[in-house]
């Protein structure tokens, strides 16, 4: 260490002021951040290690690591014709839920976060507190008076009971409002109207593409609560054939603790990691847009 | 996992066997309207979890054309109280025909959601047709029956005949013979327990039930909860305490992957549990195929033969149900028809009388038990079980809010008389909220 030209205080050379591009270490948080990996990363390799298993080994042997059997295309084999592959039936109806459900909301909050953000209207305040108010407002909690709505109209145990509520993203449509409101110059909206394109051909056209982001965030927010959904479905739907995955796996899960029921652990572990394969794949896949839409949104005016 | 842990019934056991009087309830007597809804036909809705129910529901239709069973799992245990409940309340989409637990039927019973089936007909099974226990639990007081029973879970002692005979440990007759068993295993083995346990509702239910307790009783909307001064309660409690203060018990709850595991490697030598076991054992349990024994239930006075119940279900039919005489008499199939052996092959265990003492069931050679006739344990089990059993006419609520309370007690950070003060301080403050008239 040569001498402290640059200060008086210290005879040693200080280092580099830590900055945006060359962040300072820290040993704690690097500590914390080591555990949150294995925390999350641990019970993943648990269900990809414990899916190779026979439901016998899996009784029988450490779970954190191989049996001595590699069961896993058995039991992927099994886990789609088991049941008269009903598996596959609640893997087709998850993905009419996100599709239609999560799909669906995502639409509704662009085209609803685009208007509040950028179009004046009487009672626009109270549509503010509208939806911050739902915002606040835990699905649990509606679950049940939505139940008893949709059973007056005669819509309970249809895949509408899902679809219809899962429309609804006041947290959605709040993210897409702000978006909005961030990423879309008003400058570029007036100069679009300006060249004479009408409203409908400015929002597709000129504002959609900035929005693409936001989209792209709105949409996986509502696919993963989608997908992963429990609570609605449950109170909903009495038919095993309507059954998304996590309840059908919820099912099969049970079935050791019943009477006379047939213990299936390892069906449930292999049909919980078949699972979150997809969810997985769309993430990888929209990453990028996620990645930008997160800074995106934060970077502009 | 908790509908096993619901336990049956108020029991007033004890019958005198007379398998003959059944004879007199064939024939002449049926009540036509519900013969008519059968020549009819229909399409009756069924909710249960219960996987023999499908043999049934096909033997059923094979016989009744025109009758379309729709057999319909909505869940297991809460979530499938969840659902009807929803149901009840929005009084629409009813199933005709419900699987309820025999600890649930009170709350059903009180809340005047279930139908009587004794304008069906159904008092032609009030003697001698089914065991007290669950005839007693589907009657709830005897005014009025409100459910057909389906089967029974007597408890016995279920052991592994190889780690005992390991170790050479007597099989225990009595409770006191039962902690010296547990102490010879910690001492004989690191990894080997009698039992294991980790707070279970109805584990403890059936235990204080079979001590004698009666700490729960109803009348009308009076509801008493004596967890505190109940003496069988009191006596499985201190009874039960060194067996968490010395480690005698494996702490791994039931229903897990970790407890088939232990009940297959033998570090679990012995459970006390319902009737129903050996099907769960033989789909589950592989391993333990040849090493496992039934034995009657440990007795608190060497000679007796006290036992109670755990488990078990009824079909009945919800309040403003569509289709309830076809309903009633798919129950009739079930629960006393044809349907009963259909549902014994199955590996279910019977509720009534004529069945639990045929020869055929009694003399029935289990090759998982290595050739033991386990039905003449079993059976004689349920003969025993002790009387005046009630449950809470909100019992589903009190054992959601065990672990809270007495089940601290499993993790040392209370005595067990402590965590029963509280669970009946929480469930007297409930009993109240929901309108019922607590004692003190």
């Amino acid at each position: 260490m040569s001498g402290g030209l640059i200060t008086l205080r210290s005879t040693r050379r200080p280092k580099t002021p830590p900055s945006v591009l060359r962040p300072a270490k820290s040993r704690l948080l690097t500590v914390l951040i080591g555990l949150m990996v294995v925390y999350s990363v641990v019970p993943l390799i648990w269900l990809v290690i414990n899916a190779t298993k026979s439901q016998q080994s899996l009784l029988s042997s450490f779970g954190l690591w191989f049996a001595d059997d590699f069961s896993l295309v058995d039991n992927v084999v099994e886990t789609l014709t088991y049941d008269d592959g009903i598996f596959l039936r609640w893997l087709s109806n998850t993905m009419l839920y996100v599709i239609a459900g999560a799909g669906g909301a995502t639409i509704l909050a662009v085209l609803g976060g685009y208007a509040l953000a950028k179009f004046d209207f009487v009672g626009k305040p109270a549509v503010f507190a509208v939806v911050i108010g739902a915002v606040a407002v835990p699905g649990t909690a509606l679950a049940v008076p939505t139940f008893l709505m949709f059973s007056e109209m005669g819509l309970t145990n249809t895949p509408w009971a899902v679809i219809i509520p899962t429309l609804i993203s006041p947290f959605g449509l709040y993210l897409m409002w702000i978006f909005c409101a961030d990423s879309i110059p008003r400058d570029l909206m007036e100069a679009a109207r300006i060249d004479g394109a009408n409203e409908l051909r400015l929002f597709l056209q000129v504002c959609l593409p900035l929005l693409k982001p936001g989209i792209v965030t709105v949409a996986l927010f509502n696919m993963v609560a989608t997908w992963n959904n429990y609570f609605l479905p449950l109170i909903m739907l009495r038919n095993e054939n309507l059954y998304p995955l996590t309840l059908g796996l919820t099912a099969w899960n049970r079935q050791a603790s019943t009477i006379g029921g047939e213990a299936i652990f390892h069906l449930v572990i292999t049909g919980a990691l078949l699972t979150i394969i997809p969810l997985i794949v769309v993430f990888l896949l929209l990453q990028r847009y996620w990645q930008s839409g997160l800074s995106l949104g934060s970077t502009k005016e | 996992m908790k509908q096993l842990t619901g336990r049956t019934c108020t029991g007033t056991a004890a019958f005198a066997i007379s398998a003959l009087a059944l004879s007199a309830c064939g024939g002449s007597e049926e009540t036509t309207e519900t013969d008519a809804a059968l020549e009819e036909g229909g399409t009756i809705t069924v909710w249960a979890w219960e996987p023999t129910l499908e043999q049934v529901a096909e033997a059923f239709e094979a016989e009744n054309e025109g009758v379309t069973v729709d057999l319909v799992n909505v869940g297991t245990g809460d979530e499938h109280y969840t659902n009807l409940q929803n149901a009840m309340r929005a009084g629409s989409g009813l199933p005709d025909v419900a699987q309820v637990e025999y600890f649930a039927i009170p709350q059903y019973i009180l809340g005047e959601s279930l139908m009587d089936l004794s304008e069906f007909g159904a008092d032609e099974y009030a003697e001698d047709t089914f065991t007290d226990g669950p005839w007693g639990s589907v009657t709830f007081g005897g005014e009025g029956i409100y459910g057909i029973p389906m089967d029974s879970g007597p408890i016995a002692l279920f052991y592994n005949e190889d780690v005992f005979d390991e170790h050479g440990v007597e099989v225990p007759e009595t409770w006191e013979e039962y902690e010296e068993a547990a102490r010879q295993f910690r001492e004989a083995d690191d990894d080997v327990y009698i039992t294991s346990d980790q707070g279970d509702a109805g584990q403890v239910t059936t235990m204080v039930w079979q001590a004698g307790g009666t700490p729960f009783s109803t009348e009308g909307t009076d509801v008493t909860v004596n967890l505190t001064e109940d003496e069988g309660t009191a006596q499985w409690a201190e009874y039960w305490q060194p067996f968490i203060d010395d480690e005698l018990i494996m702490p791994v709850a039931g229903w897990t992957d970790e407890w088939y595991q232990a009940l297959g490697d033998g570090s679990i030598a012995s459970l006390t549990i319902g009737a129903w076991m050996p099907a769960n054992l033989e789909s589950a349990v592989p391993d333990g195929e040849g090493s496992w024994r039934v034995a009657p239930l440990p007795q608190w006075e060497a000679g007796d033969s006290q036992t109670a119940e755990q488990g078990g279900s009824s079909l009945a039919i919800p309040e403003g149900a569509e289709n309830a005489e076809l309903a009633y008499e798919f129950m009739e199939f079930a629960g006393v028809g044809d349907g009963v052996q259909e549902r014994l092959d199955a590996g279910a265990f019977p509720a009534t009388l004529e069945d639990l003492q045929s020869d055929d069931f009694i003399n029935r050679e289990y090759e998982y038990f290595g050739g033991q006739q386990i039905n003449q344990v079993l059976s004689e089990s349920a003969q025993n079980v002790a009387e005046g059993w009630e449950y809470l006419p909100f019992q589903g609520y009190a054992h959601s809010v065990f672990n809270d309370t007495v089940g601290q007690a499993y993790e040392g950070q209370a005595t067990l008389e402590e965590g029963l003060s509280d669970w009946e301080d929480d469930l007297e403050a409930y009993g109240r909220d929901q309108g019922f008239d607590i004692a003190e």
